[in-house]
């Protein structure tokens, strides 16, 4: 049996047997979880309508579309479809609130509204985190443990400052700067509100706010919480619609500012539309970070938040960290790491509370997914899914690791903005700073190394709005969030979001 | 004769293994808490938590009667249902005749814990005479402790040595390598011992993460950094060492946590006792009420356990 002779072979584990078989891990069913469906009601209505001046009215065309859920592709709601006739009156109800009740109250007034509804929101989060997940198809536990809390978290933020203004720029006055028009997108509907909402009211100014196409419901859920804290009329209002509708919120004239978070592409269209106006902007577009892995790392949890930043959400998050920029020594220990890890992602309903990765947001989303992994592969990429089945209905996407890719690659240049990881090697650190920075976009990025100095090191050079170290996907409503470049400009989040919705005044 | 490992250089082994970082250890292992386990896979992960408990005595006043008692609850874990038996029950090493007589040909081993357990403060030659002692006595398996003194002195080869030293006293009985974490006190100290131990165990052997002696015994975290090194280890060389985190898990739920780390980070093949442990006594009746509320749909009293040491 044993022996008393050291095993140097054991000691020293590189050489091994060649006659033995590679050892493998064994991911299969031999525990298989059963399923565990999230059941709380949404108390979702079957129409829903506009959310104009207080009240919940029908578009002036009569017209509604469908709300489908990503999962199973039926139907949810129906939705209102609102014309330029029904912004205006939108912007009408707005600009008579900021008049009358909004704009003349004090801040700790407010603030007192504020928190009701961070409040109310908390005490529905159940049922809010249901409805997010049945229309965005996003997991039930990103939005049970993120979404909600989160947009909750930035309304108590908020409400905050809304009594303590004078702070925010020491030395001068602000004042709001009236009505507001925001677009937000599909990827975080709720979350996305509560940053443009929670920030324009704590500063005084009105709202009116267009959620995306595919994704209106938790908004216009949010309006019915807007009514049980008795906010004032007209402060918020909520137009639903596709294009028309939001180009109409971003050009009209009464808009003091505009905040949109979005593609780069409408992101770029809104900008020319509104040049030479006098219209105050933020934009938050799109990004590609880079995810930076140097050998030093711990490369287990290194491979953790590699994972946590491109798969959170389906990958459709603006920030996500879509390129792996992974130092030569470790690059096939990371991406053989990656690839078990990715074997037990739980893909498939977003309404069990063990799924990992859910739906697509939509069809047009998943065909473009698609095309761009295709471009991927048809370049050179090598492609690693893991072998996990899909539902046979809903739109999904298996989560995908693209090896061996370049800097002249499509899939390392162009947003995805799906489960889809683009890796590619470096050799030294300013090859990485070279690599990360070379992209139109500038939003976030992320550095993983055991060396504090490597750290600020990166943190100066990387052109990113937000720099995470040893960590990813790390969001408060106290830090300011934004991008450079093509990633937009303007922040949200902590004072310097606040200092975007007001003007100075002496 | 004393074993000489190669010498181990502390600063060449953490270069060799790598580091780990807490936070995200931590952080990896919050996912695990809200994994929903519900029906028949909860019946299955209680089953096998079932089997895979070393039901434990180690206190001053352990009797041959407390031990006769200790063997027959781990072999019928709960008389009149069908459930499986304990893995082994885990005794000192003066009760391992007694422990041998009730459990012997049943499936249920003896494991005794041994090393001058649990400081492990007493000469080499009288540690390996325990061993000895325990194995002579019919002990299947062997817990023995580290030295931590060593370890924190960095003097890796002498631990190393020490550890090889009692493999070979172990002879045929398995053997399981405490690391007692709490004294380690760093993963990264952690993940050294694990490497420490393993290279010079043999397949079959386990890491162990305590002695139930000290103020902080198994977590998710430190159970975490084991079996990532139990995994990297086995893909490196293809020898696959087991595992036991043992104390302060007294719950099902909290089991149902670790076996859910065990089956994402090392897979189907280590959801076994051949290679899974837990080193508990109070987790055992949890186990077993909570698998009768699945087949009955209700929680029963305490008091309708046997053994149940907080009988109401």
């Amino acid at each position: 049996m044993a022996t008393a002779t050291p095993d140097k072979k054991a000691a020293r584990p590189a050489a091994r047997p060649s006659s033995r078989p590679l050892p493998e891990l064994i991911f299969g069913d031999l525990w298989e979880f059963d399923p565990a469906p999230e059941t709380a009601d949404p108390k979702l209505k079957a129409r829903y309508d506009l959310f104009i001046g207080g009240q919940f009215v029908a578009p002036r065309s009569g017209k509604y579309f469908d709300s489908v859920n990503p999962a199973n592709e039926q139907k949810l709601a129906e939705i209102a479809l609102a014309g330029t006739a029904d912004v205006d009156a939108a912007y009408e109800a707005a600009q008579a609130a900021f008049e009358t009740t909004w704009g003349p109250m004090p801040g700790r007034e407010r603030a007192k509204y504020l928190y009701r509804i961070a409040r109310l929101l908390q005490d529905r989060a159940r049922e809010f985190a249901v409805a997010e997940t049945l229309d965005g198809g996003k997991p039930i536990k990103e939005s049970r443990d993120f979404d909600v809390p989160m947009a909750a978290a930035h309304f108590f933020y908020h409400a905050g400052w809304a009594d303590k203004l004078e702070y925010v720029a020491p030395g001068a006055r602000v004042a709001p700067l009236g009505v507001v028009g925001q677009v937000i997108p599909w990827n975080f509907p709720l979350l996305m509100l509560a940053w443009k909402i929670a920030p324009a009211l704590a500063m005084g100014n009105c709202v009116v706010l267009k959620p995306a196409e595919t994704t209106s419901i938790t908004a216009l859920k949010f309006a019915e919480i807007l009514q049980d804290a008795g906010l004032p009329p007209g402060v918020v209002n909520f137009v639903t619609g596709a294009g028309e509708a939001g180009a109409a919120v971003m050009g009209h004239p009464t808009a003091a500012k505009v905040a949109f978070t979005g593609s780069t592409e409408v992101g770029k269209i809104i900008m020319r539309q509104l040049a030479g106006t006098e219209k105050k902007m933020t934009m938050e577009l799109g990004g590609k970070a880079a995810n930076i892995v140097f050998a030093d790392a711990p490369i287990d949890q290194a491979v953790e938040g590699v994972v946590n930043g491109i798969f959170f959400n389906q990958g459709h998050v603006c920030c996500a960290g879509s390129r792996l920029l992974v130092h030569e020594p470790v690059a096939a220990t990371v991406l053989a790491k990656l690839k078990n890890r990715l074997k037990v992602l739980r893909v498939g309903d977003p309404m069990d509370k063990n799924t990992d990765v859910g739906a697509i947001n939509s069809r047009a989303q998943l065909d473009k997914i698609r095309e761009l992994v295709e471009a991927g592969v048809k370049e050179g990429a090598d492609l690693y899914q893991p072998p996990c089945r899909l539902p046979p209905k809903g739109y999904y996407f298996k989560p995908t690791l693209l090896s061996n890719v370049t800097q002249s690659h499509r899939v390392a240049r162009e947003e995805i903005f799906g489960p889809v990881l683009s890796i590619l090697t470096f050799r030294t650190l300013d090859e990485a700073v070279e690599k990360a920075n070379n992209t139109a976009f500038g939003l976030s990025a992320g550095v993983w190394t055991d060396k504090g100095s490597r750290i600020l090191k990166m943190a100066t050079e990387l052109k990113a709005g937000v720099v995470w170290a040893n960590t990813y996907n790390k969001f408060d409503p106290t830090s300011p969030f934004g991008g450079y470049k093509e990633s937009g400009f303007g922040r949200e989040g902590g004072r310097q979001g606040l200092l975007d919705y007001c003007r100075i005044v002496a | 004769m004393p074993v000489r490992n190669p010498p181990v250089v502390f600063s060449r082994l953490f270069d060799e293994i790598g580091t780990v970082d807490q936070v995200a250890i931590e952080e990896r292992v919050a996912k695990y808490t809200t994994r929903s386990i519900k029906k028949g896979s909860k019946v299955w992960g209680l089953r096998m938590a079932i089997s895979m408990v070393d039901l434990t005595t180690l206190e001053g006043k352990d009797t041959p009667g407390k031990v006769a008692s200790l063997c027959q609850k781990a072999l019928h874990p709960h008389p009149g249902a069908d459930v499986p038996s304990a893995a082994a029950v885990c005794v000192y090493p003066s009760m391992v005749r007694h422990a041998k007589r009730h459990v012997a040909d049943t499936g249920v081993r003896v494991a005794s814990v041994a090393t001058a357990f649990p400081s492990g403060q007493a000469p080499l030659k009288t540690r390996l005479a325990e061993v000895r002692s325990a194995v002579a006595d019919g002990a299947d398996e062997i817990d023995m402790v580290i030295n931590r003194g060593a370890f924190l002195a960095g003097e890796f080869a002498e631990v190393q040595d020490e550890i090889s030293a009692v493999v070979e006293a172990c002879g045929d009985a398995a053997l399981k390598v405490i690391l007692e974490v709490s004294e380690l006190e760093t993963f990264d100290a952690i993940r050294a011992a694990s490497f420490l131990a393993m290279r010079v165990i043999r397949e079959g052997d386990f890491i162990k993460t305590s002695t139930g002696k000290t103020s902080l015994n198994a977590t998710l975290g430190n159970n975490q950094v084991m079996i990532e090194a139990i995994r990297d280890y086995y893909l490196d060389t293809g020898r696959a060492i087991g595992m036991k985190p043992a104390g302060g898990i007294r719950t099902a739920k909290q089991a149902l946590q670790f076996l859910i780390a065990v089956k994402e980070t090392l897979g189907d093949a280590w959801l076994t006792n051949e290679r899974y442990r837990f080193g508990a006594s109070a987790l055992l009746n949890d186990l077993l009420r909570q698998l009768e509320k699945e087949r009955s749909g209700a929680y029963q009293a305490p008091y309708y356990f046997s053994d149940a040491a907080d009988s109401y």
